[in-house]
């Protein structure tokens, strides 16, 4: 027995609300983060991330609240992303009670900042968010890149080259995100997974694509992710973090089911 | 009413010790302060941590909580949290070697990064996620927690205690280490009870009813 393969619903939050439809049997308030964070806590997720959307920088600050307000009833780990920029940006978060922030595109830009940040709060804290497109053709060896804006704009940055980099600048773990799955519900890109995850030394939580419990399980136990982080699943009722768990349990995966 | 003060050294967020403090004692009072005479006054001390033990240490010195805790820990129920239980300990690896405070004779070591489970799976630094803790004793503060319970860890450095009498759980990551330990009215403990969801917050709710015996 040892450490647990974590399971981590994903929130979306626009302006202090819940959005992408989050639909539970009898819930009072699909849009409180606050109630949408303690059903997941009930059901047994290890961590929480909240994304924040917000459009506007003035309305973060809605997002620092709703940390707070969370934080204050819900005893597990959480991690915001979005908008953080500034080595202030984290502060306030941390200070509101996130457990980490995630870092993403002000990374690419600035990767003196993900440095910055860890020699400040602890490489404990730090996630980078990285977004990665295949970028080889079929019949050859996977590539993949850097890509922003949603997976739009690519960088030129290679994947597994990135991650060490931000590994070595201080990331605590890498929270990879594949934008060729993202929304496809066709399972994570297990090579892409893997080849992260080999290369760094820290945690790797996969992302992007997740359709069924089944592939939650693959992500741990083929794309050798430490945790695997998904939304839509677990937001629609289809499924809850319970019966992932017991998924991932049956293909032998260490699991806290308490 | 009694009061619990949680040392602020303005190393890291308290918000979320306090909110789960006052989730589980809800008559209790929960200051965070870094204040020796208010902190000498409460009833019950915390003293938490995280990043780096060097500049924690060197914020414990500057602010004085180190004479603080010297006296708190002759006196009422302590608890130490990661960097907080580290702090307490002889030495540290980290930071090109660090000296604590010399509450428990120990060192702080870490992991490596050629560390590996009984499967030969390699495993990632920092130990971060929910691992079983072996109680190793009848500890009040595992009231009504059972037993191997999981709490959620975050550290790359672990505590090697010189005297295994004061191991109260223990936990195993490619090794085993001290997960808590305790003596008379202290216990200390690497993980984060906080943020550990059921298992933490009795664990903090019997810190708060603690009478400072040990087992």
């Amino acid at each position: 027995m040892g450490l647990a393969k974590r399971i981590i619903p994903c929130l979306d939050v626009d302006n202090g609300r819940v959005v992408k439809g989050v639909q539970f049997v009898d819930i009072r308030d699909a849009g409180d983060p606050i109630e949408v964070a303690r059903r997941y806590d009930e059901q047994g997720a290890d961590e929480i991330t909240f994304l924040d959307i917000t459009a506007s920088a003035h309305d973060r600050e809605t997002m620092v609240h709703v940390v707070e307000a969370v934080a204050s009833q819900v005893f597990i780990p959480l991690t915001v992303g979005g908008g953080i920029r500034t080595v202030d940006d984290v502060r306030r978060m941390l200070n509101a009670g996130a457990d980490k922030v995630s870092i993403n595109t002000a990374a690419v830009f600035n990767p003196d900042f993900v440095r910055e940040a860890s020699e400040k709060f602890g490489a404990q804290c730090i996630v980078v968010a990285i977004d990665a497109k295949r970028v080889s053709a079929e019949n050859e060896a996977p590539r993949w890149e850097i890509f922003t804006h949603g997976g739009r704009k690519p960088t030129g940055i290679d994947a597994i080259e990135w991650a060490k980099k931000m590994v070595q600048l201080g990331a605590g773990e890498i929270l990879l995100t594949s934008m060729d799955r993202d929304g496809t519900r066709e399972g994570f890109d297990l090579a892409l997974t893997r080849a992260i995850s080999d290369a760094v030394t820290v945690p790797v939580i996969a992302s992007g694509g997740v359709g069924s419990l089944q592939h939650l399980a693959a992500g741990v136990t083929e794309g050798k992710a430490d945790a695997v982080l998904a939304a839509s699943i677990f937001h629609f009722g289809e499924h809850t973090v319970a019966q992932a768990k017991a998924v991932m349990a049956q293909a032998g995966i260490e699991v806290r089911d308490e | 009413m009694q009061t619990i003060a949680i040392i602020d050294y303005g190393m890291g967020n308290l918000h979320s010790a306090a909110k789960a403090f006052e989730h589980v004692a809800g008559n209790a009072k929960i200051i965070v302060t870094h204040e020796a005479e208010k902190i000498l006054k409460a009833d019950r001390v915390v003293l938490p941590g995280v990043g780096a033990i060097r500049d924690c240490i060197a914020e414990i010195k500057r602010l004085g909580v180190d004479k603080v805790v010297a006296e708190c820990i002759q006196s009422k129920p302590f608890l130490g949290v990661c960097v907080g239980m580290q702090a307490l300990m002889s030495f540290s690896e980290e930071n090109n070697g660090t000296e604590c405070l010399n509450f428990f004779s120990g060192e702080v070591k870490f992991f490596g990064t050629n560390l590996h489970d009984s499967h030969g799976e390699r495993l990632k630094i920092p130990h971060m996620g929910w691992n079983q803790v072996q109680q190793k004793s009848n500890h009040p503060l595992w009231r009504d927690i059972k037993q191997s319970s999981r709490f959620y860890f975050v550290h790359s450095y672990y505590v090697q205690a010189a005297e295994q009498s004061v191991v109260q759980g223990e936990c195993e990551y490619g090794l085993p280490f001290a997960a808590a330990i305790g003596r008379d009215n202290v216990f200390a403990v690497q993980f984060h009870p906080e943020k550990s969801a059921h298992a933490g917050l009795q664990l903090l709710q019997n810190f708060s009813q603690w009478n400072g015996d040990g087992v």
